[in-house]
């Protein structure tokens, strides 16, 4: 596998981009071979996005060559890349929710006889196409806004898939998926390998890239710093390569029992559509990891608790008095902040500013006169602390990676100095440096006297960060784990296996 | 969210004719005790003529607003399609096709020079084509103080007064525009890429979709049906009007009407059948206060009241699906 395959299926010479004047890349040399797997990895911001819309037509580069299937091409857009045969499945959901599966999946390429749309022949092309890759229960006539984060990622996977592309290239593709999910992706990319298929494998997610890439490629701030054999390497050179940093000192330190501070939040059998008798207490000075499956009400306990869908049944005390949170608006009253899992839909407001966005909460909050400037110099100050990079304040948010737009997400609700906060994924399409910037900003917080409830699908973030573990199952706690429990024990929980179900 | 609890996305039937249905049934017995017949001979027609000439302008702006945009430039393109189509024919049963054609083909350049603004400027669209429209007005205005041309007799004798049964040859006109406009939608490529287009332009564009080029014919399709629907006032009214387009509303009317036939306004969902069914509620709302002899005043407060809650409906359901 050492040896550089001759003809290669796509070569990248001195690839160059720049936004609004800033260079996001610089002299990139990369290429792919047909049936391998090449991965690229890369902190927030290295350019790895920017390289994978210029190669799939997104961007037209600045300077330097592509070369496709032994050609010099340039990619007039993402139709002409198409037709040359290169797919990309995009780190964002790029789904038409009002449509069907196969709608979505057949979009800009439809089935036509005697000119017109053949929906028999795509639906049934549809099926085929995620009967191949053992999706067997997908509705290929389903709403694609009624699907499930994980079938959604699917739909996009059989889009790709439905271009007969020669290069695939997969940009996060595993960011939303939970774990026997990913096994599914990884059989998939094993039989597009067998086609002859080169991919191009983007991900923050070292052991994929270990498990299935021969080479990788580790971008810095724009550059390509190495190309490395996978079987010549180790994850701790590539994070090295990467952010300079060995691995181990990836989490910080625990809260002491001495830190741990009263209840904060108390819930006592509180339920609602997704959740039924829900015991849980959360302690000022704590990370209290929620570990389970997607869909197994995680992300309805935060929403729960922050008002976004109530409680509708049972008790909620918080500091030892009675609250009813109904909206999120007496949530963020009660001093509760909630970081959600999907950023770009309810996390940011892609088009206002960077400041914009940090002000986002007091303004809602605050009277709207009283200490303006006192409240705009303070974000200031946090954007700073979090060490938003790359960007002014100035700048529109959706500009930004995903790890500094999650700093400025972070900003906005420390601007309320809240006593309770909810992460939902934090960390989710957020690279190596960018990520344990946010583990110490987490761990700062619950030392600071906050009471942290964070949700993650990431289990050594989970079993790293948290002081207790509770694991949720189908709408309930399916257990609790003390801190240093093993990643079998909370897939042992989130599953459902014989110790939990004889009780 | 287990696969089993998925439906297929089939469309259930809009509810503007639920709406439609509710609203003749009331409107008949309330017309009945004030001593009335709604469904008479007469009635029924003149129905279905209002609900022709403001329908094939609905149709073409269900067009523009699936696909995430908007034309207020329709009423006039109305007005001026009327002055063509009449002007040209100036009497004569001769100049009939090429009056016709001539209407038709003004009215898509007017559509494709919204489409371009809109497209290729980036020039929103409802500051775009009000613009356009403003431009048109002045022509208008400038050049006729009143009804000018003639229409040809065989159009308006056709056109204009025909019809089999109560049912008018305009009326037939506009289900055939509505099936040729459902069929483009839900069975050729331009109507799939239309709808993506509407609900999102960035999946569409990165799905290898040409957004510029699909908008800009649904600018052009809905300039033209405007332009048909002024070919059809002017068999009406038997000349040229350089006023009928405004006066009848039918810049906001249309928009109305898509919009109570379930369309969301952002684009991306809905259809022409919905579309009918809220031009048949206006135009039947019409029919029953023209009966029961109502203040024109009060009509239009109805009228607003039904809009607004009809798209309060509507976004009921958005967020309970969105709940879901």
């Amino acid at each position: 596998m050492s040896d550089p395959p001759p003809t290669p299926l796509l070569t990248l010479r001195g690839i160059g981009k720049s936004f609004l004047g800033v260079r996001v890349l610089d002299g990139v040399d990369l290429d792919v071979a047909p049936g391998e797997v090449h991965a690229v990895v890369g902190e927030n911001g290295a350019g790895k996005s920017t390289l994978m819309k210029i190669v799939s037509g997104g961007y037209a580069p600045d300077g330097g060559t592509v070369e496709f299937a032994g050609e010099p091409r340039t990619f007039r857009g993402p139709r002409d890349a198409q037709r040359a045969g290169v797919g990309i499945i995009h780190q964002e959901f790029n789904l038409l929710p009002e449509r069907t599966v196969a709608e979505n999946v057949y979009l800009g390429h439809e089935p036509v006889r005697r000119g017109l749309v053949d929906r028999r022949e795509m639906l049934e092309r549809t099926r085929r196409l995620l009967d191949s890759i053992g999706e067997t229960a997908l509705p290929a006539d389903a709403r694609v806004g009624q699907l499930g984060v994980a079938q959604q990622q699917v739909v996009e996977i059989a889009k790709a898939l439905a271009l007969d592309a020669r290069l695939l290239i997969m940009d996060e593709p595993t960011a939303a998926l939970a774990d026997h999910e990913v096994e599914l992706l990884y059989g998939l990319v094993r039989r597009l390998q067998e086609r002859g298929i080169g991919l191009l494998y983007v991900s923050h997610r070292l052991k994929e890239v270990f498990d299935l890439s021969s080479r990788i490629t580790v971008l810095k701030d724009g550059r390509r710093v190495t190309t490395v054999d996978t079987a010549d390497t180790s994850a701790d050179e590539l994070v090295r390569h990467m952010v300079g940093r060995e691995l181990s000192s990836y989490y910080p330190d625990r809260a002491a029992p001495e830190d741990r501070g009263p209840v904060r939040l108390n819930l006592r059998d509180v339920g609602n559509r997704k959740l039924r008798d829900v015991n849980l207490q959360l302690r000022a000075g704590e990370v209290l990891g929620i570990g389970g499956l997607q869909g197994s009400g995680r992300s309805a306990l935060a929403r729960a608790i922050f008002g976004v869908s109530p409680f509708t049944t049972g008790d909620v005390t918080l500091d030892d008095r009675p609250v009813r949170l109904r909206s999120p608006r007496t949530a963020m009253r009660a001093g509760i902040a909630y970081v959600t899992e999907d950023r770009k839909g309810e996390g940011i407001v892609g088009r206002q500013s960077v400041l914009d966005n940090a002000l986002l909460a007091s303004r809602a909050v605050f009277a709207a006169r009283s200490g303006r400037a006192a409240r705009t110099v303070r974000v200031r100050e946090l954007l700073a602390a979090v060490e938003v990079r790359g960007a002014g304040d100035d700048q529109e948010i959706r500009f930004l990676s995903g790890g500094n737009q999650q700093k400025v997400v972070l900003a906005r609700w420390l601007a309320l100095n809240p006593r309770i906060l909810l992460f939902d994924e934090p960390t989710r399409g957020i690279d190596v440096g960018a990520k344990s910037a946010i583990h110490d900003l987490v761990r700062r917080l619950a030392r600071d006297g906050a009471a942290v409830l964070m949700i993650s699908s990431d289990l050594p973030e989970l079993l790293g960060m948290s002081d207790r573990i509770v694991v949720m199952r189908d709408g309930h706690v399916a257990g609790e784990l003390p801190a240093g429990a093993t990643e079998e024990e909370v897939v042992a929980l989130a599953v459902g296996t014989t110790r939990e179900m004889a009780q | 969210m287990s696969a089993l609890s998925l439906l297929p996305a089939r469309r259930p039937v809009p509810g503007v004719f639920v709406a439609l249905t509710l609203t003749l049934a009331i409107g008949w017995l309330v017309v009945l005790l004030d001593g009335g017949q709604l469904f008479n001979q007469s009635t029924t027609v003149s129905l279905l003529h209002v609900a022709a000439g403001l329908g094939l302008v609905a149709v073409g702006q269900t067009l523009v607003i699936l696909g995430g945009s908007l034309d207020l430039s329709v009423a006039y393109v109305i007005s001026l399609s009327t002055l063509v189509a009449a002007e040209t024919m100036n009497g004569s049963d001769g100049a009939l096709l090429p009056a016709v054609g001539l209407a038709l083909a003004v009215s898509a350049g007017i559509g494709l020079l919204n489409g371009l603004l809109v497209t290729k400027l980036r020039v929103n669209a409802f500051i775009a084509t009000l613009g356009v429209g403003l431009l048109l007005k002045g022509y208008l205005d400038n050049g006729y103080d009143g009804p000018a041309g003639t229409t040809s007799p065989t159009l308006v004798q056709s056109l204009g007064y025909q019809r089999i049964g109560p049912v008018p040859v305009s009326f037939l006109l506009l289900v055939a525009v509505t099936a040729a406009a459902w069929f483009a939608l839900s069975k050729t490529r331009f109507g799939h890429h239309l709808v993506a287009v509407g609900g999102d332009p960035e999946v569409a564009r990165l799905s290898g979709v040409r957004n510029d080029r699909i908008l800009v014919t649904a600018h052009v399709l809905c300039s033209m049906c405007a332009g048909l629907a002024g070919i059809y006032l002017a068999s009406r009214l038997g000349s040229g009007a350089p006023r009928v387009g405004t006066e009848g509303l039918y810049d906001l009317e249309s928009i109305a009407a898509v919009v109570i036939g379930g369309t969301a306004l952002a684009g991306g969902r809905g259809g022409v059948i919905g579309t009918v069914g809220g031009v048949l509620l206006l135009a039947s709302i019409d029919a029953i206060f023209n009966q029961l002899e109502v203040d024109a005043f009060f009509k239009q407060v109805i009228r607003g009241a039904i809009i607004i809650a009809a798209v309060a409906v509507y976004a009921r359901r958005a967020m309970r699906k969105a709940a879901a």
